[in-house]
């Protein structure tokens, strides 16, 4: 920098150190802001590593539920949903669907009968250009209570240290519950026989403007047929996807989308808590899947089921689970996306 | 692109500050939001894509006013180098106020997410869905957002030099008071 010529004082050391001292103050609170000298802040990328198995993660997917198939289908809404939520996806009428069944497993080639969680995403797409996505699965509640337990859950889950989930669960008496439901739950041979659960609480926004805090649920029209873990691991590592191409080819599957209205006082803000079975449902339409298709290259592959993806007349609640899924989905997408050499289109589907 | 003014008109000074201060604070928040997985992450996602597209269209505005009004004179002695800095700089700060926004908007379009301003309100896409555009697009944001800050923060120290040190009336030029243009 030159010397001012017009300046009669000599070096202005003064004045050039308040200069110094501005660019740095903004400089540390922005590398605050980044987080950047808050190593404990739980970033959307500690919460995506913890979920990796011990091998490290499968580049190109999805960095949880990485084993899925794609669907395409429809919506059609019933009307009823309207009084309790303005968005036009509950107007009576058919909407379009895009979809994925999917396991709850970072690992994208498990054999279907390992995996407890079972799990579907599913975006309807209304003609004025809105879209409602989300991502359900079948276990009636969450593991845990908040994002920092589940981060804890897997971090316990994934520790060399044998005593970590004992002391996880002592510290976390919430999860015996899920626990209870995943050892004693009955298990089902088709993603069609699935009841799938939103868990986290939202809130239908009415035409009035009034909220009403709710969850939601697929309830499949096909009844469940038990059947024990053990003669579902006698069947071929990709059973359900089998199963569920062959069973949508034979005819298009249902399910219905109830909504359960909380009470006032009823745990939204955590869906580790069930609401009590008596509260108040609705019926707002059934979900058709009419065509299933592989993910590598079907309509779903390139689609980040963030529930967070709301029309007007749905928004988030108190649960702060959305946003925490939101982050870490995004993370998710943007490291699969960068990865695709890892998990290419095929020859054929290269030309969609 | 030079005018007789000593000072730039009134509306590019009141756009010059009002964007100061939405830029400054789309860049903490576009740092900050991706930091957290706190329900922070959504507020902050759901100001940085409105927030965002306001940018693009007043550096628009702005583009026009700097074509139609030029800019003030520099102080003529200042050295050859330092004034193609400053030259250089008004490229590159218009450049990452228009590119930032379409680069976002292209990135969110790649991804197949929608890109919601408010409410009902959106915009159509503007690329097709492309993971390698996304994966371009989204790296490009990412260090261009680091870029930005740095470039501002080289704007700001080279400011005040230009007002506690030389105070040589390039600060005045742009000085955010409502006073009447003085033609030479």
């Amino acid at each position: 920098m030159p010397e001012s010529p017009s300046s009669p004082e000599s070096f202005p050391i003064k004045r050039l150190l308040i200069i110094a001292a501005v660019v740095a103050v903004a400089a540390v609170a922005f590398a605050y802001t980044a987080g950047w000298l808050s190593p404990h802040r739980l970033t959307p990328e500690k919460l995506v590593a913890s979920l990796a198995p011990p091998g490290g993660p499968a580049l190109g997917h999805r960095r949880n539920h990485a084993k899925g198939i794609c669907f395409t289908g429809t919506f059609e809404a019933n009307g009823d949903g309207s009084a309790l939520s303005r968005a036009p996806v509950f107007v009576r009428g058919q909407y379009p669907v895009v979809g994925r069944f999917n396991l709850g497993s970072p690992v994208p080639n498990v054999a279907d009968a390992m995996v407890r969680v079972r799990g579907i995403g599913i975006s309807i797409k209304t003609p004025d250009g809105q879209e409602w996505r989300s991502a359900m699965i079948n276990a009636p509640i969450f593991p845990v209570s908040t994002p920092q337990d589940f981060y804890e859950l897997q971090t316990s889950a994934g520790s060399k240290d044998p005593d970590a989930m004992k002391r996880f669960i002592a510290a976390h008496p919430g999860f015996t519950t899920f626990l209870g439901w995943a050892k004693g739950a009955p298990w089902t041979g088709s993603f069609a026989e699935e009841s799938y659960n939103s868990l986290d609480s939202f809130l239908f926004v009415d035409g009035a403007g009034t909220e009403h805090p709710i969850r939601w649920s697929l309830v499949p029209v096909a009844p469940p047929v038990s059947i024990s873990p053990d003669e579902l691991a006698k069947r071929g590592p990709d059973f359900l996807e089998e199963e569920i191409t062959q069973r949508v080819a034979a005819s298009p599957q249902r399910w219905s989308l109830v909504v359960t209205v909380a009470n006032p006082g009823d745990p939204t803000a955590d869906p580790n808590k069930a609401w009590p079975a008596d509260r108040r449902t609705v019926n707002v339409g059934t979900l058709l899947v009419q065509q299933i298709e592989p993910e590598r290259d079907g309509p779903c592959r390139e689609i980040n089921f963030d529930p967070t993806v709301l029309p007007a007349g749905i928004t988030t609640s108190d649960d702060p689970f959305p946003a925490a899924r939101s982050a870490a989905y995004s993370r998710s997408y943007n490291s699969r996306t960068a990865e695709e050499s890892n998990y290419p289109h095929t020859a054929t589907g290269a030309s969609q | 692109m030079t005018t007789s003014r000593k000072r730039f008109t009134a509306p590019q000074r009141l756009l010059h500050w009002l964007m100061a201060i939405c830029i400054l604070s789309m860049l903490f928040i576009g740092v900050g939001m991706v930091s957290t997985i706190t329900p922070k992450y959504l507020t902050l996602v759901q100001i940085h894509k409105p927030l965002g597209i306001a940018i693009l269209v007043l550096a628009l505005i702005r583009l026009v006013l700097r074509i139609v009004y030029g800019a003030p004179a520099l102080p003529a002695d200042l050295p050859e180098p330092i004034k193609l800095a400053a030259n250089l700089s008004q490229y590159i700060f218009y450049a990452l106020m228009i590119g930032m926004p379409l680069i976002g908007w292209g990135m969110l379009s790649a991804a197949s997410y929608p890109v919601v301003l408010f409410g009902s309100v959106h915009l159509p896409p503007i690329l097709p869905v492309s993971p390698g555009l996304h994966t371009l697009l989204w790296r490009a944001h990412y260090c261009l957002a680091f870029a930005f800050f740095v470039f501002i923060l080289m704007h700001v120290g080279a400011i005040l030099f230009h007002k506690l040190v030389r105070n040589d009336g390039v600060f005045e030029a742009m000085a955010p008071v409502l006073t009447r243009d003085q033609p030479k």
